[in-house]
């Protein structure tokens, strides 16, 4: 579009260049034909130049906005064509500012959302600890139990979300926290569903109270249990390990008693005292045995008493009570390795007692045998064949022996045999012995694995104990300090509000006494202004009555004085009079000298007495009449001169003047008007006004109206001027001092 | 001041009537001497005169109204 205008511009330039290059053409061709080119070419630049400025301030004022506001400020219709071709100005600069705000907004509004996030955890909490204060009561320690660990487990979070609030506001942290913390929260309580009532302190610390107090009955309570139990499984376990190693001792007394027994070859007596002492020694092993068994049975049923009692206990979970289970469950623990490893080693001892007696039946079984053989053969000859040497016969000697080579026949094939089936023999007394090693390891390792399994509990539960007592110490710190805090606040906060409350009971107090003080010195001002007036109204009076009579004294001078005056001022305004048709009058000097003698201290009368003008005290003043005649002559001249001013003063213009004079007619007089209009202050009619004002009398106005002459009319009658001024000045200050001086009579002269 | 306007009207008539006459004898003298007797000199010459008596005139008239004025350079 702006091309276009410069288009329209250019071309309107280009025509109307043409018209004017036409133009000068033809009007060169009448005159000269040279120089018609230079002065077209001479308006076509200048053309050129004029809308090259108006492009380029266009085109600037586009790129520069300060440049446009101070074009269209200083020329006149720049900002309709720069709007024309630009368009209106562009408003960019309101945007940015609106950006920084909404930016603090959402931190300020994560802050509020943690802050009630929080503000609803401590509220759930507290919840939780009241219905734990309510339910606690000794009937059910469980719910108090699993809320304790719970609000435990809560006040760790809030701590944490407590302390992430004061150091940054991370919203991605906390949120998930607050949102988790809130969630496990509506969990637990909707089990519980109770309105909220905030519960005095007193009460929570009652309730709490109370539930220590439970809590350690039940410990105390508990621990007596766990100690009568393992008193009595320890004597029982002891009594069992006690009556085992008896038993062992007595089934290796009989064993050994047993291989001796076995072994030794000594005399009958000997023996017989030997298989009593053996007899002995067995039942001696049998009842032992049986004792151990018994023992071994009331030690497993003790242990397994102390086992449910301490199952039962960890039931509970009281957080107190968990060293005295674990120390009683090592203890469980040790009782029950030691019983293992007494029974173990009394089982070895008597599958070893086992052995040797199958070995000494089996050796019983052969004499047996032997001797039944010998009786069967021989069956006079008894069993105690050692003492009847002599009485044998040699039939029974040859049957004997042919006994013994067919009996030594039997035994060598019974031991070749029992050779050749020697393998067999041990391997299958090995896969006996491998299999019964197998059972003894099976049984070995079952009951060490137990034991480790047993002991690796025991260890985890110690440390397990140990980190929670650990953890419990950190907790109890941290709530400490935060009671500190919470202390140290409150401290703060209440040393603000006895200040203020001392603040403002000071300015309370201040204000009050301000306002008795007041109220005090108004009422003393009162008394005093009272008394004050009292006394002014009576030396007022006093004063007045002083005055009065002074102003007597006064007034008669007064009148004296105003008397002089006035007598001055008569003279003076007869000294006027004396003035003729052609002279002026008298100098005024000496009556004004009279009157200022005569108003010595009247600064009135004296300003006035020397307003009288220089020229009317030395020279005297013309009267009117003569002003008059005066006038009379001027106004022909002044007709006669009515045209000439600053601009027409030629000699023609004298002559049109005066035939303007000789055949203008106008009115002798004419009533002047209130008020002059413009055609009135034509020389001629002011001239008839002031001839008829002058008639009757009215100076002053005809003075107006000469005033209002132009050019050289005006400079005819400015003498007259001049004395009519100076007479009317003089006129005036005598009127006025007359009537200031009749004033002053009048107010001095006290009627009768 | 009345009475100037008249003595200026005086002045200036005796003043164009002397003009024109010695104007009007210079002519004839030059006509005389120098241009054969001619008459233009002499209306030249009266002329002359007229035109002085009325430019004194006028100026005598003029003169209250006349500003003179000087250039002052500032003092800077």
């Amino acid at each position: 579009m702006l091309r276009v205008c410069l288009r329209g511009v250019k071309a309107t330039a280009q025509k109307s260049s043409g018209r004017i290059r036409l133009t000068n053409v033809q009007q060169c061709r009448e005159y000269t034909t040279g120089e018609s080119s230079s002065a077209s070419r001479v308006v076509a630049a200048g053309l050129l130049t004029v809308t090259g400025g108006i492009g380029g301030t266009i085109i600037y004022a586009k790129w520069d906005h300060k440049f446009r506001a101070a074009v269209e400020k200083n020329v006149p219709y720049s900002e309709w064509l720069l709007g024309l071709a630009l368009g209106p100005v562009s408003q960019d600069s309101g945007l940015p500012i609106r950006k920084p705000m909404e930016s603090i907004q959402p931190p300020s509004m994560l802050e509020k959302q943690m802050r009630t996030s929080k503000a609803k955890s401590e509220k759930k909490l507290k919840e939780t600890t009241e219905h734990g204060a309510q339910d606690s009561g000794p009937a059910s320690p469980q719910p108090a139990q699993n809320i304790q660990a719970e609000a435990s487990a809560e006040a760790t979070q809030i701590i944490s979300a407590i302390s992430e609030v004061q150091s940054i506001p991370a919203p991605c942290d906390t949120e998930p926290t607050a949102a988790a913390a809130t969630v496990f929260q509506d969990t637990k309580s909707a089990g519980t569903a109770e309105p909220l009532r905030e519960r005095s302190a007193e009460e929570v610390a009652a309730r709490l109270a109370q539930q220590n107090q439970d809590e350690k009955d039940i410990i105390t309570s508990l621990s007596a249990q766990l100690d009568d139990s393992l008193a009595s499984s320890a004597k029982a376990t002891l009594q069992a390990i006690g009556a085992q190693e008896a038993a062992l001792q007595a089934i290796t007394q009989h064993t050994h008693k047993l291989k001796e027994a076995m072994e030794a070859e000594g005399p009958s007596e000997e023996k017989s005292t030997q298989w009593k002492d053996l007899e002995a020694a067995l039942a001696d092993r049998t009842t032992s045995v049986n004792d151990a068994k018994t023992a071994l049975v009331k030690a497993n049923e003790a242990l397994d008493s102390l086992k449910s009692v301490i199952d039962k206990s960890k039931g509970l979970k009281i957080t107190a009570a968990r060293p005295l289970i674990l120390a009683a469950e090592e203890n469980l623990h040790k009782m029950v390795v030691d019983l293992d490893k007494v029974v173990s080693k009394v089982q070895s001892a008597e599958s070893e007692a086992k052995i040797v007696a199958q070995y000494t039946e089996l050796v019983h079984e052969a004499k047996q045998q032997f001797q039944r053989e010998v009786s069967s053969l021989t069956p006079e000859i008894q069993a105690n064949w050692k003492g009847l040497t002599g009485k044998l016969s040699t039939d029974d000697l040859n049957a004997l022996i042919a006994h013994a080579h067919r009996r030594i026949d039997q035994l060598n094939r019974e031991l070749a045999e029992q050779r050749v089936q020697e393998q067999i023999h041990m391997e299958a007394a090995l896969e006996q012995q491998r299999a019964e090693d197998q059972r003894a390891l099976d049984k070995a390792v079952g009951t060490a694995k137990q034991h480790v399994k047993e002991e690796a509990r025991l260890e985890q539960e110690r440390k397990l104990a140990e980190l929670r007592e650990v953890i419990e110490a950190e907790m109890r710190t941290q709530l400490r300090r935060q009671a500190a805090a919470h202390t140290d606040h409150v401290r703060d906060v209440l040393k603000v509000q006895e200040q203020e409350l001392r603040a403002e009971a000071e300015q309370e107090l201040s204000s009050k006494l301000l306002a008795q003080e007041t109220r005090y010195r108004q009422l003393t001002q009162e008394q005093l202004d009272d008394f004050t007036l009292d006394m002014n109204a009576a030396y007022a009076r006093l004063k007045g009555v002083e005055e009065a009579i002074d102003s007597h004294v006064e007034a008669e001078e007064e009148a004296r004085k105003a008397h002089r005056l006035w007598l001055s001022v008569e003279a003076l305004t007869y000294t006027l009079k004396t003035a003729s048709t052609e002279s002026p009058s008298m100098p005024l000097e000496d009556a004004a000298e009279a009157v200022r003698a005569s108003c010595v201290e009247n600064d009135f009368a004296l300003a006035l007495a020397s307003a009288l003008p220089e020229e009317s005290l030395k020279r005297g003043v013309y009267s009117e009449a003569s002003l008059r005649a005066r006038f009379n002559s001027l106004r022909s001249l002044a007709r006669r001169v009515a045209l000439i001013d600053e601009s027409h003063n030629t000699l023609y213009q004298y002559f049109l003047s005066y035939v303007q004079a000789a055949l203008l007619f106008e009115k002798q007089q004419e009533v002047p008007p209130t008020q002059l209009r413009s055609e009135d202050l034509d020389p001629f009619k002011l001239l008839s006004y002031a001839s008829y004002c002058l008639e009757h009398g009215d100076l002053e106005l005809a003075a107006k109206l000469v005033n209002q002459l132009r050019g050289e009319a005006r400079r005819v009658v400015e003498d007259w001027l001049i004395e009519a001024r100076l007479t009317l000045e003089t006129r005036q200050v005598i009127s006025l001092l007359s009537a200031y001086a009749n004033a002053v009579g009048l107010g001095t002269t006290q009627a009768p | 001041m009345a009475d100037e306007l008249g003595r200026k009207w005086d002045r200036c008539l005796a003043d164009t009537a002397l003009k024109t006459v010695t104007g009007v004898g210079i002519g004839i003298v030059f006509s005389v001497l120098f241009f054969k007797r001619r008459t233009w000199p002499v209306s030249f010459g009266s002329g002359l005169g007229l035109g002085m008596g009325y430019s004194n005139c006028q100026h005598d008239f003029r003169s209250p109204y006349l500003i003179h004025g000087r250039v002052v350079k500032e003092q800077s």
